[in-house]
């Protein structure tokens, strides 16, 4: 069976919708990174240790 | 955009993905990176890397979205002039409401993120700065007023009180001292660009100073903001934003700006003609090395305060 060829718009798009892919996937490294670093932050640990004793 | 639309656009005409990160205005964003980075490791409250990274990314998206929103509303002015003819809206690359849509949402973006990153007051002050460049200098003051520059140059003056803002989640005299600095260089920086791209501004309707009242009186306020500078940058070194290493720099830089501002004010067109405005263009270039070494020299003192090298200009005073 042999594939379709790509339509044209694909190849003439191709540099944008690698752009707008490493994008999304940097703003996915980021909020990652944020939420790993909050969720370990000092005063996150205070907080949930003080909430915890009582 | 149509079926038919997406069809016939040719190779060419296709906006590729850097033709939407130029709505962002990279050059000017450099700027704004530096300066909220300078604000944010000045600051005495010290923050965990990776968010001051983010921090001072989200300050540049939201600082690249306002960009992208002057370059919507300005269309029209940067088609006729010489120096933004080839920017992605009127090279007809981007649609307008491509723009508009992108600045829109990468406004909303940077703004949320930022105030979920690190405090809403950091959030609402980037917030204020885009309504302020957008809102206030780009839609009335900048074809309305002769001070439009002056005015809408605190847009620019705002990302080291968000950078600081976002490290100690308030506003201070330090702060505050470096909106100054960049408040009070915008003026002679933009009004030496206007000196040398001359007849842009006046093709499109623009009112500059060079335009409204001439290009003698523009050199005259030149001279004097050029002074008021030098006094405000001078007196910071002896705030808790300075110190020695930041005095050097100011008198040596502003000891160059006021030469250049004079050898300006003196010049007459013919003058200036003559060798095809080398003064204006070379004040405008030391204009850019001006406020990064000024932010340089912050940024080092900061940094020795931090190593815990106490370097004191008290015996000086």
């Amino acid at each position: 069976m042999n594939f379709p060829p790509e339509h044209e718009l694909h190849q003439r798009r191709k540099g944008r919708n690698l752009g707008v892919g490493l994008v999304l996937a940097a703003l996915i490294v980021i909020v990652f990174g944020l939420t790993y670093v909050k969720v370990t932050s000092q005063g996150f640990r205070d907080s949930a240790t003080s909430e915890g004793a009582e | 955009m149509t079926d038919a639309s997406l069809h016939s656009a040719s190779r060419d005409s296709e906006a590729q993905f850097g033709d939407y990160f130029a709505l962002l205005k990279p050059r000017v964003m450099t700027l704004v990176v530096f300066t909220a980075f300078v604000g944010l490791l000045a600051a005495p409250v010290p923050m965990h890397p990776f968010i001051a990274f983010c921090a001072v990314l989200f300050i540049a998206v939201g600082g690249g979205a306002s960009g992208a929103l002057n370059m919507w509303w300005d269309a029209d002015i940067d088609a006729v002039m010489k120096r933004t003819a080839g920017r992605p809206i009127p090279a007809g690359k981007v649609a307008p409401e491509e723009a508009l849509a992108l600045g829109i949402g990468l406004s909303g973006f940077a703004v949320l993120l930022l105030g979920l990153a690190t405090n809403w007051v950091a959030a609402g002050l980037l917030a204020f700065t885009i309504f302020f460049y957008v809102v206030i200098y780009t839609m009335w003051l900048k074809r309305w007023t002769p001070q439009n520059i002056v005015i809408g140059g605190a847009a620019g003056a705002f990302p080291p009180m968000i950078g600081w803002a976002a490290a100690t989640g308030g506003i201070a005299v330090e702060s505050v001292l470096m909106f100054c600095l960049t408040f009070m260089w915008t003026p002679p920086h933009f009004w030496a660009l206007a000196l040398f791209m001359r007849g842009d501004y006046d093709n499109a309707g623009v009112p500059m100073l060079t335009v409204t009242h001439g290009r003698k009186a523009t050199r005259a306020h030149i001279l004097v903001y050029t002074l008021l500078l030098a006094a405000l940058a001078v007196a910071i070194a002896f705030t808790g934003a300075g110190g020695p290493v930041y005095l050097v720099v100011a008198v040596v830089l502003n000891a160059l700006f006021i030469k250049g501002a004079l050898r300006i004010w003196r010049r007459t067109e013919e003058d200036a003609e003559a060798d095809n405005f080398a003064a204006e263009r070379g004040f405008f270039k030391l204009s850019l090395l001006y406020l990064f070494a000024h932010f340089g020299a912050i940024l080092v003192e900061a940094g020795l305060d931090r190593a815990g090298v106490a370097l004191s200009l008290g015996g000086l005073l």
